[in-house]
């Protein structure tokens, strides 16, 4: 079976343009996102706090169970139903338990009041003190760039530097578009999330190192030919390959996210996102940035 | 067959019967030998999906530096007045240096001179204070106190971790993290909080003289006779469990600490039923405890633990024995688990949760089942796609995809690594993902048959070519992971583990194993036609 036939030649460079201000347009809507909510929507993992996973018997909704700890000095409390059903619940505190001696306890005693004893079950507490917060925060931001830098070099030694600032570029974009639609969605960034941005870059830089491997192959083929000739026949060529294999990816990823649990949901939304955005940007960004590069050069030349 | 083939395919034999070999435990425990199960370890679960509790600690480095310096203050008192040198005051300032004031530099001479003595590490300087007096000071050396700091991070780890093991977890880890962090990993505790009231109890036990000149009025106001504290008694109804506090004045010097001890008990009042705690003082212990009774008959003692006072009993008569009894009205339980910090010993400076996570067993198993079945629907449907699209050879990239698998799970066990939930996803992705090389070495060999090719040169021209694309894909993603590894804790780390030892398990099967089964099937006959 074939879904591209073998001279198949679209001309995605020729929408280059288009496709600027399609990226544009999504990186911008992310942003504006963000700077409105002000900033990423962090997770207890990165700002400090306490989690606590509950799941009753029978079902029940956010606002019963905020009235029923309202006897407890929680501050404020966010109740937030979690996974399928109407049964679980998670309840997100700023406090750490430090502060609060027994937390979960005292939690699970005022909702056996209104839920009866046995109804109630504690399933997860997490609780990370501020300082660690911030600790996390900031290794997690060093782990995506020196990733970056990690990607840099190498690209740069198995190809040119020109093919490595292109492909750091498309990774930027790719998880600039994955935070924005975090940030619209209103889903909380925690350390799996980091986990997940991570794979992310690797999953884009295969698909960007596979369109590039070719144009550096089809560049010593093709002297003839223009530069951007050459990038677009290398993006058809490999187009069987890139839409194969994000199609698998893509399967199993979304196989995570309807079958993995609430625990895991985000982690697959992010991954959905990025490898969706991870093949668009190969095609329409990481390889139409070489041509401007060289249109660049050339321009200089002149 | 050519002795190449041969090779490969042992090669690749000898894998599946090593990664059969090492899953088996992980598979069916029971039925196996007691040599097998000695050999290899069934497959670690992280504590995300077996349930359990991670702490993270924070020793309060800065609280032992203080407490070296008020021994040091303590000993250099005694010293003091034994030498007869005149000084008007001791004291403690900033956390690390100690001031001792004195009239005049004569005296100021004697102290130096005895303070270079017997604390060399100790930085000596003078200033001239307000009001007539000098003020030296003496400091410890900064490399003094990164030696202190240290000492109390790993004498602290040492007693976390004789508690954990009479708490009876089976499987602990304890680990010393960067700076001042202990790490605590406990899986399937059943009792949470209890646990975290074990471990971060400092377990301080003093005992102390009652000031019973002092007015107790007088104290709560806040007006305290020099040399005394505030203390409370805790004392719990034992029919309603309410707590009620007593304040008492209490000699702020300590007579006798903890460290002495050699042993504690829990025991049973017989006359009311009551569970207590039975102590016994090592030699050193039991002699000063002895002299202490002795001097004090008539007179109260507090017994203090972490700042709150169980008891305060009148000394009736000198105590020869070397063992007392510390009762406060305990449940049994409470009992237990003070006779466990009491015998494990004290925490050298006290202790900060910094970071809790604590997953219930019912949810961890949850989390296995949900993971496995996206494993399969995943892998399912990956397999349907790769039939469809590439027939035959989609079979050969399916039977890879299965060993690839296999191979994970057996490299997981083999190396003793811990699966996490993010770990799973990892294997999920992985499953996706590793299909891609096979996937490229099919398109190449479509290309080259295009161009004319016979199928057994197209087959190997298209894994020549496809293999340094693939090299440089899998690299940058195993920087990824790798970098990823460094940075991540927990179950992020077993996201990183999974995924790098996916990439390199699905070259090898993409690559080679699949490239066995072609030539396997290929080798002596003219083939026409390749289905892919």
């Amino acid at each position: 079976m074939q879904l591209i036939k073998p001279d198949t030649n679209i001309d995605f460079v020729g929408k280059r343009k288009l496709a600027l201000i399609f990226s544009a347009i999504l990186i911008l809507v992310g942003l504006t996102s963000l700077v409105v909510k002000g900033g990423p929507d962090y997770g207890i993992d990165f700002v400090g706090g306490t989690l606590v996973q509950v799941q009753f018997s029978n079902p029940t909704d956010a606002a019963e169970v905020k009235k029923a700890l309202a006897g407890l000095d929680l501050g404020s409390p966010v109740v937030q139903h979690f996974g399928d059903g109407q049964s679980e619940f998670l309840i997100r505190v700023e406090k750490t338990s430090a502060e609060l001696k027994g937390f979960s306890s005292h939690i699970l005693a005022a909702l056996e009041q209104t839920y009866q004893k046995g109804n109630v079950d504690v399933r997860r507490v997490e609780m990370v003190g501020p300082q660690v917060g911030k600790d996390l925060r900031s290794k997690g931001l060093q782990a995506i760039l020196y990733a970056m830098l990690g990607i840099l070099v190498y690209v740069s030694w198995r190809f040119e530097f020109r093919f490595a600032v292109g492909a750091i570029i498309a990774l930027a974009h790719d998880v600039l578009i994955t935070l924005g639609m975090f940030s619209i969605f209103g889903k909380e960034i925690d350390l799996p999330i980091i986990a997940a941005f991570l794979a992310i870059i690797g999953y884009s830089l295969n698909d960007t190192i596979i369109v590039y491997d070719r144009i550096r192959e089809n560049l010593g083929k093709h002297h003839k030919e223009s530069f951007s000739f050459v990038v677009n026949r290398s993006v058809n060529e490999t187009l069987s390959r890139t839409l194969l294999t994000s199609g698998t990816t893509l399967l199993v990823v979304l196989a995570l996210f309807v079958l993995g649990g609430g625990v895991i949901h985000n982690f697959a939304f992010a991954m959905l996102i990025g490898v969706m955005v991870g093949t668009y940007s190969s095609i329409f960004v990481a390889s139409p940035l070489l041509i401007y590069w060289e249109e660049r050069k050339t321009a200089k030349a002149k | 067959m050519s002795n190449s083939l041969k090779y490969r395919g042992a090669l690749v034999l000898f894998c599946l019967v090593l990664a059969l070999f090492s899953l088996a435990p992980t598979l069916m425990r029971d039925s196996l030998p007691q040599w097998w199960l000695d050999s290899v370890d069934p497959i670690h679960l992280g504590l995300d999906l077996q349930g359990g509790m991670h702490l993270v600690l924070g020793v309060d480095v800065d609280k032992a530096v203080e407490s070296r310096i008020d021994t040091i203050i303590d000993q250099t008192e005694t010293q003091l007045r034994e030498k007869d040198i005149i000084f008007k005051r001791l004291e403690r300032r900033q956390g690390d240096r100690l001031v001792v004031l004195v009239y005049d530099e004569e005296e100021g001479a004697k102290v130096d001179v005895l303070m270079t003595e017997t604390f060399p590490s100790l930085e000596a300087e003078t200033f001239p204070g307000t009001g007539g007096y000098i003020e030296k000071h003496y400091r410890l050396s900064d490399n003094e106190i990164a030696n202190v700091k240290d000492y109390a991070v790993r004498q602290a780890l040492e007693t976390m971790r004789n508690r954990v093991d009479q708490f009876g977890v089976s499987e602990p880890t304890l680990q010393r993290q960067s700076g001042n962090r202990i790490l605590i990993q406990l899986p399937g505790v059943e009792d949470p909080d209890r646990a975290i009231s074990l471990l971060g109890k400092t377990a301080r036990l003093e005992f102390k003289m009652v000031a019973e000149q002092a007015n107790v009025q007088d104290a709560i106001a806040g007006k305290l006779p020099p040399g005394t504290q505030l203390l409370y008694e805790r004392n719990v109804n034992p029919s309603t469990g309410v707590v009620t506090e007593t304040p008492l004045v209490v000699n702020t010097k300590t007579v006798l600490t903890g460290d002495l001890l050699s042993d504690a008990n829990v025991r049973i009042d017989t006359r009311f039923n009551e569970p207590y705690v039975s102590i016994d003082f090592n030699a050193v212990g039991a002699k000063r405890f002895d002299q202490l009774t002795a001097a004090n008959v008539g007179k109260r003692m507090a017994i203090v633990l972490d700042n709150t006072i169980y008891s305060a009993p009148v000394i009736r008569e000198r105590i020869s024995g070397g063992s007392a009894q510390i009762s406060g009205s305990f449940t049994s339980q409470d009992a237990t688990d003070l006779a466990i910090v009491l015998r494990a010993g004290s925490l050298p400076a006290p202790v900060k949760i910094l970071e809790n996570r604590t997953v219930g067993p019912s949810l961890g198993q949850d989390s296995i089942d949900k993971g496995i079945k996206s494993i399969l629907v995943g892998g399912l449907l990956v397999v349907i796609a790769m039939i469809v699209y590439y027939q035959i050879s989609g079979v050969v990239a399916v039977v890879a995809l299965s060993l690839n698998l296999l191979f994970i799970s057996a490299i997981l066990s083999m190396f003793g690594a811990t699966l996490t939930l993010p770990g799973l996803a990892g294997i999920v992705l992985t499953v996706g993902m590793a299909v891609d090389a096979n996937v490229l070495i099919f398109e190449r060999i479509r290309e080259e048959l295009r161009l004319g090719k016979a199928p057994k040169l197209a087959l190997a021209s298209g894994y020549g070519k496809a293999f340094l694309t693939i090299i440089d894909a899998n690299m940058t993603t195993l920087l990824a992971a790798l970098v990823l590894f460094q940075f991540g804790t927990g179950p992020v780390k077993g996201f990183a583990v999974t995924l790098s030892i996916g990439i390199v398990a699905s070259l090898f099967t993409a690559i080679f194993v699949s490239r066995v089964i072609f030539d396997f099937f290929l080798h002596g006959r003219n083939v026409k036609r390749l289905s892919i």
